[in-house]
């Protein structure tokens, strides 16, 4: 044990003397360990709260029965398949306020609730009586009892004037949701013996077929293993964990030219540790230990970097889901022990991957140095065939995956594969850039420096790969959120046609507001929109009424119509369908689509198709007077006013003081313009937090692989300054060279990034979202990223450029003195 | 098991302690001890009045309808079944409406053979019609469990009625015939307890003869023979230092039938208590201090020893006999878990019957 | 001491075997001092570099003391040098990333028998005492040669086997540290089996022998 803690100490003793090397490598672990970690603890935090909330009292995760038109119906019908042996169980689920805050209601009733709900929350034996005895309890999540601003057994009023049933914390609890009895619930809801849903859980016998107990009046709606929100958030979640997966291979690149190094210097050193009687075996543990004691610290600052990382993102990344998909993550990082271990494995198995080739040769080194290595070019030359060709054979697989690929996986496989391949075909295609340029070259100066470039490849090349992809991506990205964004502003345009929008409280007072605005002058048009959900083969799908009125047919976009499109909406017996139902229906203009209502089947021409960017739900866009007498129940509480614009303020006042309606009520259109794009902004704020961050490691890539690199250039440099080239001209000339093969390497990242936005327009968004954007290039966001791709270069060329054309002579001499 | 599913036993095993006070008690459950506040109190010299007294009694805080047959399939094989709704008010006072309704029912039924013991339960919430019993035309169900008249059945007969229930393994589905009235049990209909005052109201119908059909694993056999239901309520029924119960139903031969059960003492001691019924309907209590009830042997069941088979003397009645059960290891392991099984017997007489036995 | 018989070793090069050594006979007294030499190829080095189980013997015994080198595994061998063998080589072979203090110390301490008042000693003779906290690279080449002795001698080995330690020295500086050597040698009464080009320095010692054509001649 001393003697292997011997041999550590003089292992370690090579980091005191290279400080530089030493943190190059921490960097490269930490990096990887920190991005990598912190994107899993988002994606844990996402997926724990998708998980609250899909298993809430039977949430998706539970076979049930609704309605068709997805309406209430009467508990008549739970007893009556109770008592056909049935073993379902009621749930009465609707919307209330309390202390102005808006949660969702959930009736439950624990007695016939499954047992195997999910990781429902759980009732304890006492909670149990206490929840369905008076006064009964209201189960609560801590955040939401927060955001009530109430303390546990307080019993809080609601809009209506009713009292709740004290609040009791249960942990587990998803946000945003109060769970009752159902008794309470109906109460509440002033829904009298009325049932959204009935869970099923497991049938003691056979019970008779659903249609022979309650006719059409239900269906049965089949568990999804996958939650709607899991679904919808994957795309999102598999776009961090590329972010987090590149910034960790990126992060391996720097460790891997870090160790490779370190342990080509120390040969001699483990030569000598074993001449002096330090047995191959202690040397080759203490090596491994050594290289895990690193991973260990790194991994651990890592860790918290991570954990800060995702804390800092973390708020851009629950308004992104809230906003794209209305998932309710909680803001306070919540970690397991789970995601420690995973990011110290990570750690630890990123470092020995990185340093295996460096740990297989120091193992297998023999004590006496014999063997002469084979000529650099020899070996370059057959690593860059090897490399070519798995290049070739990862397209061949972004080729098959394109063509026969499906899923949104297959999507990300195919960026992934492109990617991949474009990294290893890199010092190929930069060999043949130098070789071309070292057969034209003329001049005896200028043929060194191309022969010189190309011999400087093996070492850059990793790092100039990481430049590569992180480039790519964020040319990738960049365009795709750029596209994104004008298409958007541009369709948000069309569709916020109104100036005015107000959102009554209920019928009652949206008629009452809808006469007093027409006793007013200022008020050009009263536009009455409504909507309806239904379920479409087995789908949610949104019924929006659109009213008849010129300025929706002028302005409203539509991506596809059949001729007279508006006019045929007008009857009632035709619809728009928003691009992602279109694509998830496979329904094209042309096709007909039933809609189960409360008066039956509702039949609709599907005569155009529109986008509908950043709507979880597929929707129908129809008539509002033909979507209320199919919908009977639709609340008549959206309105939308055409007014000059002078009056707009003037309106909006008078609105507030006459209803009581708050901000949220009313509001022009520049308000829910400029909330939209907040929306969206904050949407694309993670992207590119995390593009910023992988461009910065990549730049730490080249800057360490520069570092180390420069050290060994001595003996290819000492030569030239002896035949009289002054240092400043060799600094220049390595300068030019580290700018040169960058440069090639950006440019070569442009078309790849394009590329790649295109794979994310055409396949991941389609794919992911459910719509296709037009493809733009943007020539100056492009020359900017190049910009900043040669000064982050410059910046990591510049250190030890610096240091060579500042470097004594006698370190020079030594060059010669040294040679052996 | 869940910790979910554990809570939602232990709160039936609430109700189930309650309902099952003929039963229980053994648990110690702090609801045996409680005083009657609220509910209404047993009291000697009731009236009894049919098909009134079949419906449910929601003043007291308990109640049960509990149905035990004696069967034998085509093959002449003996089996058994068990069909009970218990029901108890968690709060005394006016009956309140739908969910708010202050009644849970709980179901348990059965089917033994000497192969297999078979059972399931089921729970309700009252005053929404999951559970419930009518009185004309006779029902009583849980779920899609059921004992049902009709407009032929007798007031005070209860029969003819049909029967059915099912689990996961097993169902069955039976015709109940009887021609004759009902039998009032204890002092005419009340039945002590306890010499403290706890009591019920306590009345049988042991004449029925049953027919149907009993499925196992999706194999249905006909089968026939005699049934016994108890009907009693309360709202105290149990002493606090009373431990458990040993009860017998038993089909003598020439149509008598004997009804005993030993009330179990912390201290040791038993009350030995139950009815003489003799073909014509007349019911009589057997007192005699020499009377004994002593168990033979036991069963191993999960760690509690179950004393399955019993040595019965009645010197006054010259009965001697000693039980066996059809199959030893008829646990209910419901969420409030007792032995329930189908008996015979030989000695002085011969012949078929039920025990149940709690407190183990 | 160190009694060799009939080594013999191989080498192939450019896939011809080069018979390096065929039957070398060797004998060493505890306290005696020989040199060795011979010309370039003549297998001096691979000689001593088997003697201290850096390499393995194609055939021939080598016994040190009561141990059999040739029979001896990986860690055996290791084992050895480190308790009973002190290496020098041309290179030096110090530690760069280490101190004087701590490149004289470290091999005793990897054999766990570090003695201050030897390497005091050591110190003293060997002159380094205002080098200590120096690193090789700062050092003249004399200078790195004693520290490599004084390291060597730290274990107070049996054997010391020096491969040309003066080739990369002056004469004047060889020779002082050849002196050394010989001195600490006689301190120690450990055998000395020294490899060398020159013929004035072989003279110093109480034995000169010639390696020719893979055998001791």
């Amino acid at each position: 044990m001393r003697r292997a803690l011997w041999v550590l100490a003089v292992l370690l003793s090579h980091w005191r003397r290279h400080k530089m090397q030493f943190a190059t490598l921490l960097i490269g672990l930490i990096a990887a360990t920190a991005l990598w970690s912190g994107v899993q603890a988002i994606n844990q935090q996402a997926r724990n709260a998708y998980d609250r909330a899909a298993a809430t009292f039977g949430g998706v995760r539970t076979a049930m029965l609704v309605a068709p038109d997805t309406a209430t119906f009467p508990q008549e019908l739970f007893v009556r398949l109770r008592r056909a042996g049935w073993p379902v169980s009621p749930v009465l689920e609707g919307r209330i306020q309390v202390n102005g805050h808006s949660v969702r209601l959930l009736g439950i009733e624990p007695i016939t609730l499954p047992a195997d709900v999910g990781n429902a929350p759980r009732l304890g034996a006492s909670d149990l009586s206490g929840f369905v005895a008076p006064p009964g309890q209201t189960l609560v999540a801590q955040e939401t009892l927060a955001d009530l601003q109430e303390q546990e057994g307080a019993a809080p009023p609601i809009s209506s004037g009713a009292k709740l049933p004290p609040l009791h914390v249960l942990p587990q609890l998803v946000p945003d949701v109060l769970v009752v009895d159902i008794g309470v619930a109906q109460r509440l809801l002033n829904k009298p013996d009325q049932v959204s849903r009935l869970l099923i859980g497991k049938p003691k016998g056979k019970p008779a077929p659903l249609a022979s107990i309650v006719g059409d009046r239900l269906q049965r709606v089949e568990p999804n293993a996958e939650t709607e929100l899991e679904r919808l958030t994957d795309s999102f979640h598999l776009n961090l964990t590329a972010f987090g997966l590149l910034s960790f291979f990126v992060g391996l690149f720097i460790v891997n030219s870090a160790v490779g190094l370190a342990f080509e210097q120390r040969l001699p050193m483990l030569r000598t540790l074993r001449a002096c009687g330090a047995s191959a075996r202690l040397v080759n543990t203490v090596l491994v230990i050594e290289l895990v004691v690193l991973a260990l610290i790194a991994g651990l600052i890592g860790l918290a970097c991570g954990y800060f990382i995702a804390a800092a993102l973390l708020p851009d990344v629950a308004a992104s889901l809230r906003g794209l998909y209305g998932a309710q993550i909680p803001g306070q990082l919540a970690l397991r022990p789970e995601w420690w271990l995973a990011g110290i494995g990570i750690s630890i198995a990123g470092a020995i991957v990185a340093a295996a080739t460096s740990l297989i040769k120091a193992i297998r080194m023999p004590v006496l140095a014999t063997a002469q290595p084979r000529a650099w070019q020899q070996r370059q030359r057959r690593w860059l065939i090897l490399q070519s060709l798995a290049a070739c054979a990862v397209f061949a697989v972004a080729l098959l995956l394109l063509h026969y690929g499906v899923s949104l996986i297959a999507g990300f496989g195919v960026l992934a594969a492109l990617m991949l391949g474009a990294a290893l075909i890199l010092p190929a295609l930069l060999e043949i850039l130098l070789l071309v340029g070292q057969r034209t070259a003329r001049k005896p100066l200028a043929q060194w420096f191309w022969a010189d470039s190309r011999q400087q490849l093996s070492g850059l090349s990793l790092a100039l790969m990481a430049l590569l992809l992180a480039l790519a991506v964020n040319v990738g990205v960049s365009t795709m959120v750029e596209t994104f964004s004008r298409t958007f502003i541009g369709w948000l345009d069309g569709r916020l046609a109104a100036d005015v929008y107000v959102s009554a409280s209920d019928n009652a007072q949206g008629v009452a507001i809808r006469n007093w605005l027409k006793e007013r002058s200022d008020v050009q048009a009263i536009l009455s929109g409504g909507r309806a959900e239904a379920q479409v083969e087995g789908q949610p799908v949104e019924l929006l009424g659109l009213p008849d009125h010129a300025l929706y047919r002028e302005r409203w976009p539509l991506l596809e119509t059949a001729p007279r499109a508006w006019t045929q909406l007008v009857p009632g017996n035709a619809a728009f369908i928003s691009e992602q139902l279109s694509r998830r229906l496979n329904v094209r203009v042309g096709d007909v689509i039933e809609v189960p209502a409360p008066g039956g089947t509702w039949e609709l021409d599907i005569v155009g198709i529109y986008a509908d960017y950043g709507n979880p739900k597929g929707q129908l866009a129809v008539n509002v007077a033909a979507l209320i007498r199919h919908f009977p129940q639709t609340p008549q509480t959206r309105i939308g006013l055409i007014v000059a614009k002078e009056n707009i303020p003037g309106l909006i006042a008078a609105l507030h003081k006459q209803f009581a309606l708050d901000d949220r009520s009313v509001a022009d259109q520049a308000t829910v313009k400029a909330e939209s794009i907040r929306i969206f902004n904050r949407t694309f704020a993670v992207t590119s937090a995390l593009n910023a961050f992988t461009l910065g490691v990549a730049g730490i890539a080249l800057l360490t692989s520069l570092l180390t690199l420069a050290n060994s250039r001595l003996p290819q440099l000492a030569p030239l300054w002896a035949i009289g080239i002054t240092r400043p001209r060799l600094a220049a000339i390595e300068l030019t060279k580290t700018l040169s093969v960058a440069l090639f390497t950006s440019l070569l990242a442009v078309p790849l990034g394009l590329l790649v936005a295109w794979c994310l327009i055409a396949i991941v968004n389609v794919k992911a979202f459910g719509w296709r954007l037009p493809f733009h290039v943007f020539p100056l966001q492009l020359a900017e990223l190049v910009a900043v791709a040669l000064f982050a270069s410059l910046l990591a060329a510049l250190l030890p450029v610096a240091r060579l054309a500042r470097m004594q002579p006698t370190n020079l001499v030594k060059v010669f003195a040294d040679e052996r | 098991m869940s910790a979910e599913r554990i809570s939602r036993r232990m709160f039936a095993g609430g109700i189930a302690a309650l309902a099952l006070a003929r039963r229980a008690g053994a648990q110690g459950y702090a609801g045996l001890g409680e005083t009657a506040d609220g509910f209404a109190k047993v009291l000697p010299g009731k009236a009894f009045t049919f098909p009134a007294d079949h419906g449910p009694h929601p003043e007291f805080r308990i109640e049960w309808w509990y149905l035990t047959a004696n069967l034998v399939d085509a093959n002449g094989a003996a089996c058994g079944l068990q069909w009970t709704l218990f029901r108890q008010a968690t709060q005394p006072g006016p009956q309140a409406e739908g969910w708010a309704n202050q009644q849970v029912w709980m179901g348990h039924a059965a089917v033994t053979r000497a192969d297999t013991h078979r059972f399931n339960e089921a729970f309700s919430r009252g005053g929404i019609g999951q559970a419930g019993v009518t009185t004309k035309p006779f029902a009583a169900w849980i779920d899609d469990w059921e004992m049902k008249g009709s407009e032929r059945t007798g007031d005070l007969t209860l029969a003819p009625v049909t029967l059915k229930a099912s689990g996961t393994d097993f169902s069955y589905s039976l015709t109940l015939e009887a021609d004759r009235p009902v039998v009032l049990q204890g002092d005419g209909g009340y039945s002590r307890k306890s010499e403290r005052g706890q009591a019920s109201y306590y009345y049988s119908q042991p004449f029925y003869r049953a027919r149907g059909t009993l499925t196992v694993d999706d194999k249905p056999v006909d089968v026939s023979g005699q049934a016994w239901m108890d009907r009693e309520w309360s709202s105290q029924p149990l002493d606090a230092d009373q431990t458990g119960w040993d009860w017998f139903s038993l089909h003598l031969p020439g149509d008598e039938k004997l009804m005993l059960y030993r009330l179990r003492q912390k201290d040791g001691r038993a009350n030995l208590l139950g009815n003489w019924i003799t073909p014509d309907g007349r019911s009589a209590e057997i007192k005699d201090a020499r009377n004994s009830l002593t168990p033979l042997a036991t069963t191993d069941i999960g760690g509690r020893k179950i004393p399955t088979s019993w040595r019965v003397n009645l010197p006054a009645r010259g009965l001697a006999i000693e039980t066996t059960p059809l199959n030893p290891r008829s646990w209910m392991g419901t969420g409030f878990s007792y032995w329930e099984g189908p008996i015979s017997f030989a000695g002085s007489h011969t012949g078929i019957g039920y025990l149940e036995m709690t407190g183990y | 001491m160190l009694s060799i018989r009939n080594l013999s070793k191989t080498f192939s090069s450019a896939g011809e075997p080069v018979h390096v050594l065929r039957g070398v006979d060797l004998d060493l007294k505890a306290g005696e001092r020989v040199a060795l030499t011979g010309e370039s190829g003549s297998g001096k080095s691979t000689l001593l570099h088997l003697i201290a189980g850096l390499d393995a013997a194609d055939g021939g015994t080598i016994l040190l003391e009561d141990t059999e080198v040739t029979e001896l595994s990986d860690a055996g061998r290791a084992g050895l040098r480190r308790d009973r063998i002190g290496l020098v080589f041309q290179q030096f072979n110090l530690i760069p990333s280490l101190s004087v203090a701590d490149n004289l110390a470290f091999q005793a301490r990897i054999a766990g028998r570090h003695d201050p008042a030897w390497s005091r000693e050591l110190i003293e003779r060997l002159g380094l005492g205002s080098l200590l906290k120096r690193y090789p690279e700062q050092l003249s080449g004399g200078q790195q040669q004693r520290v490599a002795i004084g390291r060597a001698l730290a274990t107070k080995p049996s054997l010391l086997l020096a491969d040309e330690p003066t080739g990369n020295l002056d004469e004047a500086t060889a020779d002082d540290v050849l002196a050394l050597t010989r001195d600490l040698v006689a301190r120690t009464g450990c055998g000395f089996l020294m490899v060398t080009h020159s013929l004035h320095l072989a003279a110093t010692l109480d034995r000169h022998l010639i390696l020719h054509a893979g055998r001791i001649a």
